[in-house]
């Protein structure tokens, strides 16, 4: 019976081995991917069980922590807090022990945490010399009082959202949305935070105000898009000044159409130079060079300002749409704003930034530096340049025709003594055949007397209450601009 | 540590047993390790809880101690030939188990369910009360060959253990799905632990008898022994008992685990690999026709192959008739986030398992806080255990002593492996209890019985064989020298 045994002998040692291989699969090959996986409660345990570090502007944290409150079994020991989380809600995002994180405080979650491999050294040593275990520190590059002037701005205005960049450098100045939310109200785990995080879900809140709405929606940019045109315009040669007569008849029928392109009341569009046009905001004009440049330059130059990709700012930004198969007519629409053409508020921004900035665009970005808790710099974000859409020369008539609109166009709302500030008005239309109350768009930026730009800034604000005449770019949306621009020039004085 | 190693007493013995050590005093300094070290893991998990020495220590350690050595005394008095490393191992396992038990029960997530508190020191008087059982079957079984008589009773004591669980009154369905419990007053017991054992008794003694027919008596087809139809009988019933099992137990790991112990005894008694080529074919078929129509059986498989999704499942609170269990999920993440060498004892979150944590999902707490390392050390020891008994169930001298030995170790090793397997996620989960470690009386009752009927056949197989007795002719053959 003995050969037998020696079988089933090994026979029980391949059962052993086959525990074995399998252990080392799971405790070495998967540790990884199961130890940070999200629904592995352990990550959030582990998130909050040190004081989590903050998100600064100006040198100010936003954020906070305290205590949960014990009650019996909660196994997270702090919780996170928010001073004016509603305004600040756009960069922040969220951290709650029971609905995960989300934009800075989940993409940074490692730095706040404590936890990232960057603070290993550093959290052994501390853990050598005793002391306990904290959270680093993400800075971000905001400015506390634009983003005070856009949100309260919006605040006024009902829905909307507002971006401000820095055109030289690309830095994210202000980023808000309304209507907001108030990240502390679900931060715990309790029935409270549950009903306060259910109340806000777009299910049960049909203005969803948890939708970050400068990075995450899509308006149609209406006549703000213009300036992407005339930029293409002057790019690709079709005009080489902001003063030639553009030969456009009026009335325009679309290419191969006998739909009449129309323009908002009776302006004097007949021929009329890109100056006059912008300034007025024709569409006639524009979309004829939509139509006569052809939908492929046309596509070139949208992307170069950032169309159709998305921007990592680290906070993920959704792609802005050019469409890329139309035919004249279409592009003709496409060219002043409508059609398929869709874009975020940040992506407005950065057209007029580009502008601002002699022409070239800054990638944009929101987080200047993450620190360890000890405030060393374990990482600097430097300005990196994305794309160059237009030359300097082209830029700068470009600018000239845009401080016109502010001067004595459609876009003087905008104006701040003292300062020149160039900018473009927008109301999109939309819905099903323009039925609903249209978008109210305003893009700026403005320039100091040494010729710097510190700030360029797009506005959107969907105002489903005022009625249909008052919607205007430059009479809703412009003053929120002004605001913020004026907050960013006094904050560096 | 076979008699060749020893050097014989002197050159004209020709019985090369005699003489053999007794190895009493490895075992016990191997047993001192064995204490020692779950005291240290003790004295570690409190001070990673409440950063002091936990109070009970000294009773703890003295427990510990006190009962490996009085097992240690009734080793040396009743079998002191026995393998030495058996008691150790179990000690030391056991020992370990106390450790995790007592660990779980200081989490308040685990008290507020009722699934954790005191399972500690009733664990410790369960230990004890599994010493004096493996001290009682040291005393009175002076030799495995008695058990020989019991055969046929040992079938039917079997049967009622198995089918106990199905009577109306007395079952308990304590875990989700499987009805392996019985409650009598105010205990649950698991009879099937103990089936193990007395199955092991009956396949040995009929085996035995049979082993010749079903080795010899068959048709040679495309290389293979086929047995005959009368001969197939008992498999046939062993697999239609194990099937039953399945069905009305709803208990995968039992099944798996008494028809993998008669397959490998029927091989070791008739040497014929065809009957494990008809054991595999027809736990296949069972496994398979039964999981194509039960459901529980099925959710357990749906887990296995996807845990992730059952999660969610159990998370949505999804109600379609079956219990989703997020339990495989949760074990998979305990081992996971202990990766290389674990969090350390006593901080790792493994209550997050919540239902059956210090009993069936034991394991994936080792596996938290000690690691893959730790785990690894522990499958180790757990083969060697069974690695010991097969090493008994070649050195036993009579076929009985053999069959039950490999049974017992091969049944143990089949349940290490569907138990740790299951919760490791190498093989779909079943509702039952790693030896030694989980909390849970009859298993570690039932297991140290085991253990000491191994420590009774080594000592027989291991003991010096009688002094011939003084031939009458010694006188006549006396070697002349010059």
């Amino acid at each position: 019976m003995n050969k037998p045994l020696r079988r089933i002998a090994i026979f029980c040692g391949l059962l052993v081995l086959a525990l074995l291989l399998r252990d080392n699969y799971v405790q070495y090959v998967q540790s990884d991917s199961l130890r940070s996986d999200p629904h592995n409660r352990r990550v959030a345990i582990e998130r909050y069980a040190t004081p989590r570090g903050d998100i600064v502007v100006d040198g100010t944290p936003i954020t906070g922590y305290a205590k949960s409150k014990k009650n019996g079994i909660n196994d997270f020991v702090y919780k996170r807090t928010y001073k004016d989380g509603a305004m600040w809600a756009p960069v922040t995002g969220y951290a709650s022990q029971a609905f995960d994180a989300s934009q800075l405080e989940k993409l940074d979650d490692g730095i706040l945490t404590g936890n990232d491999d960057r603070l290993f050294f550093r959290n052994t040593l501390d853990m050598i010399t005793g002391k306990p275990k904290q959270g680093g520190n993400v800075v971000t590059t905001l400015n506390a009082a634009a983003q005070k002037a856009a949100y309260q701005g919006l605040l006024s205005r009902g829905k909307g959202a507002v971006a401000a960049i820095d055109p030289q450098t690309g830095a994210i100045l202000a980023l808000a949305s309304t209507p907001s939310y108030d990240p502390s109200t679900f931060a715990g785990n309790t029935n409270t935070d549950a009903k306060a995080w259910n109340k806000l879900q777009k299910k049960n809140d049909p203005d969803d105000p948890m939708l970050n709405r400068a990075l995450r929606e899509t308006y149609p940019p209406g006549s703000t898009f213009k300036v992407v045109t005339a930029a293409a315009a002057l790019e690709n040669g079709l005009y080489t000044t902001a003063d030639q007569h553009t030969s456009t008849p009026l009335p325009y029928f679309l290419k191969d159409t006998r739909t009449e392109l129309k323009n908002e009341g009776n302006i004097p569009c007949k021929n009329a130079t890109m100056r006059v046009a912008l300034r007025f905001s024709c569409n006639t004009v524009f979309g004829k060079i939509g139509t006569d440049l052809g939908k492929d330059k046309m596509q070139a130059e949208a992307e170069k300002f950032g169309f159709n990709s998305e921007q990592l700012t680290p906070v993920r930004s959704n792609a802005s749409v050019f469409p890329k198969s139309m035919d004249p007519a279409q592009t003709a629409l496409s060219s002043i704003g409508q059609f398929e053409t869709a874009a975020t508020p940040l992506q407005m921004a950065m057209v007029a930034s580009a502008v601002a900035n002699n022409g070239t665009l800054m990638k944009p970005y929101m987080v200047d530096k993450l620190q360890a808790p000890s405030l060393d710099v374990i990482s600097q974000t430097d300005p990196e340049k994305l794309s160059q859409p237009l030359s300097e020369a082209n830029a700068q008539i470009l600018q000239s025709m845009m401080e016109t609109v502010v001067k004595e166009g459609t876009g003087t709302k905008a104006q701040i003594p003292g300062v020149t500030v160039g900018g473009k008005t927008g109301t999109a239309q939309h819905g099903v055949a323009n039925s609903e109350k249209p978008y109210a768009w305003f893009i700026s930026y403005a320039k100091l007397p040494d010729g710097s730009s510190p700030v360029a800034v797009a506005v959107v604000v969907e105002d489903g209450s005022a009625n249909r005449g008052d919607i205007s770019g430059g009479g809703l949306a412009a003053p929120i601009a002004r605001d913020v621009m004026k907050a960013v020039i006094d904050s560096k004085k | 540590m076979s008699s060749s190693t020893n050097t014989p007493t002197h050159h004209t013995s020709t019985i090369g047993s005699i003489g053999t050590p007794s190895r009493r005093n490895t075992e016990l300094a191997l047993l001192v390790f064995a204490v020692v070290i779950p005291v240290f893991a003790y004295a570690n998990v409190g001070l990673a809880i409440d950063d002091q020495v936990p109070a009970g220590l000294l009773s703890y350690g003295l427990g510990l101690g006190l009962l490996a050595g009085v097992a240690h005394l009734a080793v040396r008095k009743f079998a002191p030939y026995a393998d030495p490393l058996l008691l150790p191992l179990a000690t030391l396992l056991n020992g370990l188990g106390l450790v995790i038990i007592w660990r779980l029960d200081q989490s308040k997530l685990l008290q507020s369910i009722k699934q954790a508190g005191s399972a500690a020191p009733r664990q410790l008087m369960y230990t004890a009360l599994a010493i004096a059982l493996f001290i009682g079957v040291l005393f009175f079984l002076k030799d495995h060959r008695v058990l020989q008589r019991y055969t046929y009773i040992s079938m039917v004591g079997a049967l009622v253990l198995l089918l106990l669980p199905l009577v109306p009154g007395l079952g308990a369905d304590l875990t989700y799905g499987a009805k392996i419990w019985i409650s009598v007053a105010g205990f649950s017991i698991q009879p099937g632990e103990f089936a193990k054992i007395v199955l092991a008794i009956f396949f040995a003694g009929y085996l035995m008898v049979k082993r010749d027919a079903l080795a010899l008596a068959s048709r040679r087809f495309m290389g293979l022994y086929l047995p005959r139809g009368r001969d197939l009988g008992p498999i046939i019933v062993v697999w239609a008992i194990s099937i039953l099992i399945l069905v009305f137990e709803t208990d995968l790991g039992t099944s798996l685990l008494f028809f993998g112990m008669f397959v490998i005894m029927l091989y070791v008694a008739t040497e014929r690999t065809s009957w494990i080529v008809f054991g595999l074919l027809m736990s296949a078929a069972g496994a398979v026709g039964v999981a194509s129509f039960e459901p529980h059986v099925q959710t357990r498989v749906k887990a296995w192959l996807d845990p992730m999704h059952e999660y969610l499942l159990s998370q949505a609170g999804v109600q379609d008739g079956v219990i989703h269990s997020e339990q495989a999920m949760q074990a998979l993440w305990a081992f996971g986030s202990g990766g290389t060498l674990g969090t350390g004892l006593g901080q790792g979150h493994s209550e997050l398992i919540r239902f059956a944590a210090n009993s069936d999902f034991i394991l994936a707490t080792f596996g938290e806080e000690l690691g893959l390392a730790g785990v690894m050390a522990i499958l180790v020891l757990y083969g060697l255990i069974v690695e010991r008994g097969i090493r008994t169930a070649l050195a036993a001298r009579d076929p009985f002593g053999k069959l039950l030995a490999v049974g017992l170790s091969g049944a143990f090793a089949l349940q290490v492996f569907v138990v740790a397997g299951g919760v490791m996620g190498l093989i779909p989960l079943t509702g039952m209890t790693m030896p030694f470690l989980a909390s849970g009386g009859s298993s570690v009752i039932a297991n140290w019985a085991l253990i000491a009927i191994l420590i009774r056949i080594s000592d027989t197989a291991r003991r010096p064989a009688p002094a011939p007795a003084p031939s009458p002719d010694a006188e006549m053959t006396q070697v002349v020298r010059p």
